[in-house]
């Protein structure tokens, strides 16, 4: 693997360290304070920070904006591009702007329906008219024509070209499972550098699917960051079980949780163990951590797992 | 078949509340099949509407015709006569008959009293579900017979997104089944997952409505 980008994260995958990336979720106004005060604690303990693009189909500050006010700040962002809200248009104009702003890290993936709505929690615009004029995988091929060929989907050249590190995810569990492996290689072979996946919490279960991409020879082209989402309680636990696609979590994990005085503490110390435990997995090549609404918490995970400091790159 | 379904009864009231007299046109052709505008729905219908009407005050006739098409002109042109003593038309065809009966009797008010929805075939009796987008680009030789711009949430190209439920549904409803689901078992089944390996390319929806509204010209029969 080249280094395509010049971005650190590539430069950490590149040298065949252990990377890591966390989620930070731009805030639902534009609230820079607020924001900074929650990234800047974050400063140094991951090689790339991941923006994410309006999650749950909540309007919030746009992945560039926040992207840029990380890149401000000293934390190298990897900017979340969902194919919901924008044809390919709109995705090559924020693609060359998110360049110019010099955001070196983008991640593809489909994004969540508008249907989504946070989970119910918020009104959303689960009425509005969604895009989805190319997927996930077409936009990891625009991403790649625009950085080895300078030139737009539809031919047109752009100069000079988007030096963009390439992710995409992977969810290796859900139905049609057989097909998984598959798509990631669909995913691969567009042009991804790296992937973040789904959350893990069954390790032996997603020890054998990538087992499947290290058959395949996915593994060697392509820097596979597994997910890890810090529990913060059983109920949590329970409810992604049952209701985030993707995700399995072993009853007996529910139950130690429960089972614990300081679920919180619990928590840290499950996260740290998944960590350790996936660390080991041939083929891994880092972890793609998050603590959702609780970013605050990263550090401790991070330094408790042996993650820091991060190395030099 | 084109499906849609009624429009809520106070939105139709309130559109025939200024009027006197209202011909109800069905249609037995899709909307007959879907249970929305056939002939059997038209005489359901015009009772509850004038039954809502009278409630509220309004003194409104309505009269009821079913057509055997109503995106024909042909057949459109047979309530030329119903349509004279009329001062208002309530269409609970699609929306091209709608348009074909606004664009034949142009001095008529004429409302939708459906709302259209999609391309869909009956899949057992009560259910109906989508099965076409009219992408201008047919790509069923390619997914075994099952389409992913229409039955797929996002009409994703390359396989299932990340939100396939444990059960094989679609993340936003564990009643719609993740069609790329579908398409993966059935190419499992005829030994050609090989198929589905192929990164498919950004399409051209330029042959849909997105090109700009369709026209399609058939000059050997212009004569």
């Amino acid at each position: 693997m080249s280094n395509k980008s010049g971005s650190r994260l590539d430069r950490v995958i590149s040298s065949g360290q252990f990377a890591v990336t966390v989620e930070v979720g731009p805030p639902r106004g534009p609230d820079v304070d607020a924001f900074m005060q929650k990234v800047r604690p974050l400063a140094g303990i991951a090689d790339g920070f991941n923006v994410t693009d309006n999650q749950t189909a909540v309007v919030r500050m746009s992945s560039i904006a926040g992207a840029k006010l990380l890149l401000d700040a000293g934390l190298e962002p990897v900017m979340q591009m969902t194919c919901r809200d924008r044809n390919r248009i709109a995705m090559q104009s924020d693609l060359i702007g998110a360049s110019a702003l010099g955001i070196r890290n983008c991640l593809a993936i489909s994004g969540d329906h508008q249907r989504a709505g946070a989970g119910g929690k918020l009104k959303g615009h689960p009425g509005c008219k969604n895009v989805f004029d190319v997927d996930s995988i077409q936009l990891v091929t625009i991403i790649r024509g625009m950085r080895d060929n300078a030139v737009q989907q539809g031919g047109d050249p752009i100069s000079p070209a988007t030096p963009f590190l390439i992710g995409a995810a992977w969810t290796p569990f859900g139905p049609p499972e057989e097909f998984r492996v598959t798509r990631l290689a669909k995913k691969i072979a567009a042009g991804a550098d790296f992937i973040q996946t789904q959350a893990v919490y069954d390790v032996p279960r997603f020890a054998e699917a990538v087992g499947k991409a290290r058959a395949r020879g996915l593994t060697e082209k392509t820097a596979i960051l597994a997910g890890v989402i810090v529990p913060r309680s059983a109920g949590m636990l329970s409810y992604m079980d049952a209701n985030v696609p993707g995700i399995s979590v072993p009853p007996e994990l529910i139950a130690r949780m429960k089972a614990s005085a300081d679920p919180k503490a619990e928590g840290l110390k499950v996260a740290v163990e998944l960590i350790a435990a996936i660390r080991k997995i041939p083929g891994i090549r880092g972890v793609h951590v998050q603590a959702i609404e609780a970013e605050g918490l990263l550090p401790d995970v991070l330094k408790a797992a042996g993650l820091l400091p991060r190395p030099e790159a | 078949m084109i499906i849609g379904e009624w429009k809520p009864i106070e939105e139709t009231v309130k559109n025939l509340a200024t009027h006197k007299k209202v011909l109800l046109v069905g249609c037995a052709t899709c909307v007959a099949e879907c249970a929305v505008g056939g002939e059997k729905e038209a005489e359901t219908l015009a009772p509850l509407l004038r039954m809502a009407l009278k409630k509220e005050g309004h003194s409104v006739e309505i009269a009821t015709k079913t057509l055997e098409r109503q995106c024909e002109w042909e057949f459109v042109e047979e309530i030329a006569d119903s349509v004279k003593g009329v001062d208002a038309i309530l269409s609970i065809a699609c929306g091209i008959g709608v348009q074909a009966l606004a664009d034949r009797y142009q001095d008529k008010f004429v409302y939708p009293g459906v709302n259209t929805t999609s391309l869909a075939i009956r899949e057992k009796p009560g259910l109906w579900t989508a099965r076409c987008g009219a992408c201008g680009d047919c790509m069923l030789g390619e997914t075994f017979g099952l389409c992913p711009v229409a039955r797929c949430a996002k009409s994703l190209m390359n396989g299932p997104c990340g939100g396939t439920r444990r059960t094989g549904k679609c993340e936003i409803d564990e009643n719609i089944d993740c069609v790329w689901n579908l398409i993966v078992k059935k190419a499992e089944e005829r030994g050609r997952l090989g198929d589905l390996e192929t990164v498919r390319a950004p399409r051209n929806w330029g042959n849909s409505g997105h090109g700009g509204p369709k026209r399609m010209v058939r000059e050997d029969l212009q004569s």
